[in-house]
């Protein structure tokens, strides 16, 4: 029974795991764009979230309705202000960029908020839980994950189901021609971007929920998500999920066994997948 | 207001250290089919892309509808109703047929051409509608690509090479189609390889060699002579 609970236990965390995925993923997806700032932001949403909390005394989950759209706005002002600019035939400027903005990230939160952990409060949820069987489920994983499911749904509905989606799969297919049909490419980045940070906003206040953060955080869940990408198959919307639940079980069967392997357990999984499968389990671009 | 509808005046064009074109002057005129011949290489191609903006042009090289649109952005240039058949399709690979379709029309300029009537001048572009746009045949790849250009109702349509690498019987299925597509009073320039293709149905001609205008001239009275010797340079 220990078993199968560490495998619910861990394919929950894996909803976590498929958000922070999902924007890294998409962001690729739209422009080859490697955002090594990826952690940092979603550490920075839990800020976010953190001080809207504390002024307003709201609950963390009913804050998201104002850190989703700061963090788009900023995604966007992000995309357009900086990150257009370092975009072109060369892979490099993005990353060495985006390796700017993490250090930057990270020591303005170290001066606003000082090194001590954080932990966003959300009261009974933490601890509440429903039976199943003879398992006890937390609310807060179960309810994770359902969001993980809920909004990669969304992005999948968006992304195949609208005008939106067409303009952002046009210019991930072929830039120029999707100028040609008089898309601005330098816009509809600006909004692949808000919908990243849209995501990642939800990813943070669910990771600052469950665990306590401090500004040096971000480097391991851009791995985490990174990892995710990576064994779900790079351009897939689903495989995110399932990259981010074998992360997630690898994980708790690995602490299951003993606990310093945790994370160990999980990067053997992913470099067992990239050795096995180089495109990951479910690739779908011809990128 | 002239009745030069595209005017370009001494456009250059480079790619990095090469310079491909050399003081190219041309026009066209309202409702004109132009044709633009030459050599592979001869920079056919490269003038389209300047003309669509996807190339970099120097300020009042090129007017259309007398406006100056060579700082223009190529999506603000399509904007003004100016649409492009590239070389090679190029169609959106993840897109199905009809988005291909739709996304062309996604500006919503108006004129005759929807869904509908794209699809009543290549009835087989219905059947495939939902098909990704690579699962198709070659001939049927260039009849989205056309029908994405018209979908965006233009007043000026540039096709490049719209024959190449198809079948003769499907090229003339292809162009058959295309006095439909220019009847409607737009102006269209095209590119090609197949001289007399070009010529029959183009009431003017130019030839470029080697980045420059070396013939110009009406396609019924051009000689065979003076094309090859335009052509070749010899
Ligand atoms: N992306 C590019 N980079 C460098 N040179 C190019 C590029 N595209 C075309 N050229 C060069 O520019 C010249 C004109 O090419 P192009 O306009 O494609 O000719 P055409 O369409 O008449 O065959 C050729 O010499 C070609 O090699
Ligand atoms: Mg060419």
């Amino acid at each position: 029974m220990d078993w199968v609970n560490a495998i619910i236990q861990g394919t929950l965390l894996g909803g976590l795991y498929a958000l922070f995925a999902a924007g890294l993923s998409l962001i690729f997806g739209v422009m080859r764009l490697v955002n090594i700032a990826h952690g940092d932001l979603i550490v920075f949403s839990a800020y976010v979230c953190l001080t809207i909390t504390t002024s307003l005394g709201i609950h963390p989950l009913v804050a998201l309705v104002l850190v989703v759209p700061i963090m788009a706005a900023i995604g966007y002002g992000l995309q357009r202000g900086l990150l257009n600019k370092t975009l072109g035939t060369d892979i490099l400027p993005p990353l060495l960029i985006t390796f700017g903005l993490s250090v930057i990230i990270q020591n303005t939160l170290l001066q606003v908020y000082t090194a001590d952990p954080q932990k966003l409060s959300a009261g009974d949820l933490e601890i509440a839980s429903i039976k199943v069987g003879s398992l006890a489920v937390g609310m807060l994983p179960l309810l994770t994950f359902a969001i993980a499911v809920a909004v990669i749904a969304s992005l999948q509905y968006m992304f195949y189901k609208t005008a939106l989606g067409r303009a952002l799969r046009a210019v991930s297919d072929n830039q120029e021609i999707a100028q040609l049909m008089g898309l601005d490419k330098r816009h509809i980045f600006g909004i692949a971007m808000a919908l990243a940070l849209a995501v990642t906003a939800v990813a943070g206040v669910l990771l600052g929920i469950r665990t306590s953060f401090d500004p040096s955080v971000g480097g391991g869940r851009l791995i985490f998500g990174f990892e995710a990408v990576i064994i779900g198959g790079l351009g897939n919307i689903w495989g995110t999920l399932a990259g981010g639940v074998i992360l997630g079980v690898a994980q708790t069967i690995g602490a299951k066994i003993d606990p310093g392997w945790q994370i160990l357990a999980g990067h053997i999984a992913f470099l067992v997948v990239l050795a096995v499968r180089p495109n990951g389990l479910f690739p779908r671009m011809s990128a | 207001m002239s009745d030069e509808f595209v005017t370009i005046t001494n456009l250059d064009a480079h790619y990095g250290d090469f310079q491909a074109l050399y003081g190219v002057d041309m026009h066209i005129d309202r409702g004109e089919v132009v044709a633009v011949i030459g050599a592979n290489g001869a920079g056919k191609s490269t003038l389209l892309r300047s003309i669509s903006g996807l190339m970099p042009n120097g300020s009042g090289q090129i007017k259309f509808k007398d406006a100056d649109i060579s700082g223009l952005r190529a999506d603000e240039i399509a904007h003004l109703g100016l649409a492009l058949v590239p070389e090679g399709r190029q169609l959106f690979p993840s897109l199905s047929v009809e988005e291909n379709l739709i996304i062309g029309g996604r500006l919503q300029r108006p004129g005759p051409w929807n869904l509908e009537s794209v699809y009543a001048l290549f009835p087989i572009l219905a059947e495939r509608r939902n098909s990704p746009s690579t699962a198709l045949s070659g001939g049927q790849q260039q009849m989205v690509a056309i029908g994405r250009a018209l979908m965006a109702n233009p007043d000026l349509i540039m096709f490049d090479e719209i024959s190449l690498g198809l079948a003769p019987i499907v090229i003339g299925e292809i162009y058959s189609a295309i006095p439909d597509v220019i009847g409607q009073g737009v102006s269209a320039i095209i590119v090609e390889q197949d001289i007399s293709k070009a010529l029959s149905i183009s009431s003017r001609v130019y030839c470029l060699q080697e980045g420059r205008v070396a013939l110009e001239g009406n396609s019924d009275t051009i000689t065979r002579e003076a094309i090859s010797q335009a052509y070749f340079g010899v």
